[in-house]
């Protein structure tokens, strides 16, 4: 039984008064990568928010080496080793490419991380290193936000839609680099509505419905017809 | 000759408008906050001064050894304390709250040291003066005052673009919540923020209690100098805001040089007609 990284226990989230999660539960042992897939609505970027300490949820619903964090504050659950790729990039559009990678390491947390290795992983950021960050493609600003959220050397990194608003084929070359990025030891959530894509990347898959977890078990066990019933609730 | 001499005292009142408009400029940049009491909190800094000189018996000018610390402490404590729980999406909260504290300070001040003015006397520097020729004399104390609001605008602009504390800033800046989830506690980032504007506010406070008399009731006009002076040099931009202190100082010299009772009105003139003009100000930030 490996280690249990990350444990959501019946974590039930609001926005005022309406609830966009009911009792969701899920686990994520060490250097996992899990797929959370849905539809949109389905309540799977507010999990991550949740996990990240971005929500006001109840602080023994999230638990991170086995001690509650649940409601944050945000920058002290970075602190502790969660690191989030926002959904739609959210870069610094003032900061140069290099500062904003520079902003996701200023938290100082040992580890592999750094600017070097970041360009490593990503060389055509290292070209682009002084331009504003908001004239790059939109791939390339993905790269950016996954470099941004590694800098803080996580132990834990969400993923939130890398794929949204990019082409087939720069989704698959930044999806070709989440292996080197999990063979540092990080576990990974991945956020996606790409259910191939998640398939293929992640060993355990939980699907959203509604805000509710509505089938989860192993990548390779799922069968279509289950998870278009998950996914869609037909 | 007379008005090259008017000009150049203009070009030198209006390193202390920018020192006025840097602390505020730096505030609304970082955390769209409106200090009503911005004016106030110069005032208070003249009178910690005067309090400082009184006791150890200092140098005014080496007072700002005392006097910049201590003011940076209250802007951290401040904005941790008060003014960060009236952040938020609407501007109204923090620029009712900054109202009120400048009634506070006002009124504070008022019972504490009266409403008599007073001046802190820097000595012989304030009357020595460098000859430049064609008759013209330049002030040491002046260009003193000229010199530190270029130090000012030069370290903001070195701090916010070479420095990781200014780089949280910028970050904060264009997206608190997101700066939030890549580590940094905006709390301490704008506590820092408004340590740093009450730190110049020090400086400036310092300069204006040497340079004139003052009283608690004078803060206010200060504020509107320092407005006046960010609008005409354009939001964001450092030394933008530099130009805008000259341009005003210099248009209120003009007037006074008219008619002595034209100073205040030739500086608002001059606003006006940038704000009809080019409202965006004239050297607004480039966006990238």
């Amino acid at each position: 039984m490996r280690d249990r990284l990350l444990e959501v226990r019946g974590l039930d989230a609001h926005y005022g008064d309406f609830q966009a999660l009911f009792g969701v539960s899920m686990h994520v042992a060490e250097g996992e990568v899990v797929a959370v897939i849905g539809a949109n609505g389905a309540g799977k970027s507010t999990l991550l928010k949740c996990i990240a300490g971005a929500m006001a949820v109840r602080g023994n619903a999230v638990l991170f080496h086995g001690v509650p964090i649940g409601g944050g504050p945000a920058h002290e659950t970075v602190a502790r080793g969660v690191a989030l790729v926002p959904e739609g990039r959210r870069l610094f559009p003032s900061l140069s490419v290099e500062e904003n990678l520079l902003v996701g390491g200023q938290i100082g947390r040992k580890g592999p991380w750094n600017l070097k290795r970041v360009y490593e992983l990503f060389p055509m950021l290292e070209e682009r290193r002084h331009q504003p960050s908001p004239s790059l493609s939109g791939g390339q600003q993905q790269m950016v936000a996954i470099g941004r959220a590694l800098m803080s050397n996580p132990t834990l990194l969400l993923c939130d839609e890398i794929s949204l608003g990019l082409a087939p084929i720069v989704i698959r070359d930044i999806y070709a680099r989440i292996p080197a990025i999990a063979a540092e030891g990080l576990s990974l959530v991945i956020v996606e509505q790409d259910i191939v894509q998640a398939l293929k990347t992640a060993r355990h898959v939980y699907c959203l419905q509604e805000g509710r977890v509505t089938l989860h078990g192993e990548a390779k066990t799922l069968t279509r017809e289950k998870i278009s019933a998950a996914y869609f609730g037909v | 000759m007379e008005w090259l001499n008017t000009i150049l005292q203009g070009i030198l009142l209006g390193g202390l408008y920018a020192m006025f408009a840097a602390g505020l400029s730096l505030i609304f940049g970082v955390m769209r906050l409106v200090n009503i009491a911005h004016g106030d909190l110069i005032v208070l800094a003249a009178y910690v001064a005067l309090v400082t000189v009184q006791a150890l018996g200092i140098n005014p000018l080496l007072s700002l050894v005392i006097v910049v610390p201590v003011m940076a402490l209250i802007g951290y404590v401040l904005q941790r304390a008060l003014l960060n729980r009236t952040l938020g999406d609407d501007l109204l909260p923090p620029l009712l709250v900054t109202f009120g504290l400048s009634v506070i300070i006002q009124n504070g001040l008022l019972e504490l040291f009266t409403a008599d003015s007073v001046k802190l006397n820097a000595g012989a520097v304030e009357i020595e003066s460098i000859a430049v020729g064609g008759g013209l004399a330049i002030g040491v104390l002046p260009l003193i005052q000229f010199a530190l609001a270029v130090a000012v605008i030069a370290g903001l602009q070195w701090l916010f673009y070479r420095t990781a504390i200014g780089r949280a800033f910028r970050a904060t800046s264009d997206d608190p919540s997101s700066a939030q989830l890549m580590g940094l506690n905006n709390s301490h980032v704008f506590g820092l923020a408004m340590a740093l504007s009450l730190a110049i506010v020090a400086i400036v406070g310092v300069l204006l209690a040497v340079r004139s008399n003052f009283d608690p009731a004078i803060g206010p006009a200060r504020l509107i100098f320092g407005f006046e002076a960010v609008i005409i040099g354009g939001l964001g931009s450092m030394w933008g805001t530099l130009a805008g202190g000259i341009i005003l100082g210099v248009a209120q010299a003009i007037g006074a040089q008219l008619d002595p009772g034209w100073n205040l009105l030739a500086g608002h003139i001059a606003f006006l007609v940038v704000l009809a003009l080019r409202p965006q100000g004239l050297f607004p930030k480039v966006q990238g």
